[in-house]
């Protein structure tokens, strides 16, 4: 046991996120509907019932959307925490504040651990930029060598199968060749907590062989594994916590088996109210 | 580096120590933010076959016509005048007003990786300031032809130019994170800047001389753009250390860090809500 280095944790106290909502013309505000609208249009569980985030306004007359309210959490290392809930419920906002992306508008937040995110497929990369360009910035980014960085290239174009789309820029890849990169980037070296969300098992049945045995060698390294998805099967073989999200609070927080027989049965009888 | 952190909401303290924490975490990753500033310059000029010197070529064009006219216009001596143009445009054009309108995007451009990355805000602001330093090095060479084309003889006096340039590095710095903070908030700030980019042009000594103001010389000083231009071409121009120039460059300066200390302070934690 090393006790020079502290455990890794997560802990939140009363934590809370507004958006604020700028005029319509705001760019900020367009996309957010947009990738909302798109969502939901994805989504074919749709449920017309009000689950996702609340829109208020402030004493000061500006518009604010309630994405995270009073959230008390402490992750600690060990857990595989799984986040449920609709879309909008705040999954992806608990991970930002995880990641200090973004900051609580009240509460504190405090982690101790590397952190690395798996939040979008193109994870912060430049569209422009070829795929080995890409690697180059992101070693950079972690304070690697010029040796170091090209053991990680070798390592990440050997994953993502990238052949000679490496030198090209990645804005043309199909996103199957993107997320390969992604992943690839992102899984080349082990952080001590690893936030992942859904998207990561978009892919076909190949890249989620593949992603798999990536990722199992570094989940089992990792200290603490945070992911959002709508897949059960996930949860239910990733983690072995569940947080239960509604409305920007957590309604329900304990072992994968008790929480995912309550999502399941609230699940049935949503569509059974429904029907 | 501590792989603890802790984000605490509001506190007056926690704003100040988190901005200072963001400066001194972005100062670490200046190989980064040279490696992006040099891509952001590749992508710029890559489907153009001159590349980076079609600028040049373009400020090379403009200084020989407004040398030719305005040195008879104002009756000059197109050997004292064209030397004086070239390198004022070129300050003016590549150094200061370029840094003026892309320290409105400097956050706004960044976007993507805002929003997927927790990176210090202070890397953008380098990012951008290394970059135009790249492109106002590769123009410098307009004014160097003129000046070997015209013999114009330059002393050891030039040397008190890389203080100037010091002053320039900070000011810039300070700007980014100014109007990069000002403009994530207010969409419509940075068409403001560039038509005060426009007015002030003609205000300032760029293209005639402040000699030409005969009595009215000593109310250039109120313009703050001369002292801080003349920091850099004064030494370049032969007209050695000006120590009412620099007084007058140093309090525009502090004027500068103290206006961009406070909007950073406050505007840091909510930046990745804006953009």
């Amino acid at each position: 046991m090393n006790i020079s280095a502290p455990a890794s944790f997560i802990k939140m106290e009363h934590l809370s996120i507004e958006f604020p909502v700028f005029q319509l013309e705001s760019r900020s505000l367009k996309k957010t509907l947009f990738s909302n609208v798109k969502k939901m249009m994805n989504n074919p569980q749709r449920h017309h019932q009000r689950t996702g985030a609340e829109i208020v306004t402030t004493a000061n007359n500006d518009v604010v959307v309630q994405a995270l309210r009073d959230i008390n959490l402490t992750i600690q290392s060990g857990e595989r925490v799984g986040l449920i809930g609709h879309n909008g419920a705040g999954k992806s906002t608990l991970l930002r504040a995880i990641t200090g992306i973004y900051e609580p508008n009240s509460g504190h937040i405090q982690s101790h651990g590397h952190i690395e995110a798996l939040l979008s497929t193109n994870a912060g990369m430049n569209p422009l930029l070829s795929g080995r360009e890409n690697i180059y910035l992101r070693g950079k980014r972690l304070g690697l060598s010029q040796k170091k960085i090209q053991e990680l290239a070798k390592d990440v174009e050997a994953f993502a199968e990238l052949n000679e789309f490496i030198e090209l820029p990645i804005k043309i890849y199909s996103s199957g060749m993107l997320m390969r990169l992604g992943f690839g980037l992102s899984t080349s070296i082990v952080p001590n907590i690893l936030l992942m969300d859904e998207w990561f098992m978009a892919g076909d049945s190949n890249f989620q062989e593949k992603a798999r045995n990536r990722l199992v060698s570094i989940v089992d390294k990792a200290d603490i594994l945070v992911l959002t998805t709508h897949s059960l099967s996930i949860l239910q073989q990733w983690c072995n916590r569940l947080i239960w999200l509604k409305a920007g609070q957590i309604i329900a927080d304990g072992p994968t088996d008790i929480i995912l027989d309550q999502y399941k049965r609230a699940m049935t009888t949503d569509s059974g109210a429904q029907n | 580096m501590s792989l603890l952190t802790k984000i605490n909401s509001n506190t007056a303290h926690s704003r100040y120590y988190q901005a200072l924490m963001d400066i001194i975490k972005g100062f670490k990753l200046w190989r980064l933010a040279l490696s992006l500033g040099w891509f952001d310059i590749k992508l710029r000029y890559k489907g153009s076959a001159l590349g980076p010197l079609w600028i040049t070529s373009t400020s090379a064009a403009m200084t020989a016509t407004m040398g030719v006219i305005y040195s008879s216009l104002f009756k000059m001596d197109i050997h004292e005048y064209l030397p004086f143009v070239a390198l004022s445009t070129v300050l003016w054009g590549q150094g200061i007003a370029l840094t003026l309108s892309d320290a409105c995007q400097c956050f706004l451009q960044a976007n993507d990786t805002i929003h997927s990355i927790k990176l210090p805000f202070f890397l953008q602001a380098l990012r951008t300031v290394f970059r135009n330093i790249i492109i106002l090095s590769l123009n410098l060479i307009i004014p160097i032809i003129v000046f070997i084309l015209f013999k114009v003889h330059v002393g050891w006096n030039a040397l008190f130019v890389l203080p100037g340039f010091i002053l320039w590095f900070i000011n810039g710095l300070a700007v980014c994170l100014l109007l990069g903070c000002i403009c994530a908030r207010y969409r419509d700030i940075p068409q403001i800047i560039n038509s005060f980019i426009q007015i002030i042009f003609y205000v300032t000594p760029i293209i005639w001389l402040p000699q030409q103001l005969k009595h009215h010389i000593a109310y250039l000083v109120y313009n703050p753009l001369y002292p801080l231009i003349e920091v850099v071409r004064g030494p370049l121009l032969n007209n050695g250390f000006n120590g009412t120039i620099w007084i007058y460059a140093l309090v525009y300066s502090m004027l500068i860090w103290l206006a961009s200390g406070y909007i950073f302070i406050r505007a840091r934690g909510r930046l990745a809500f804006w953009i």
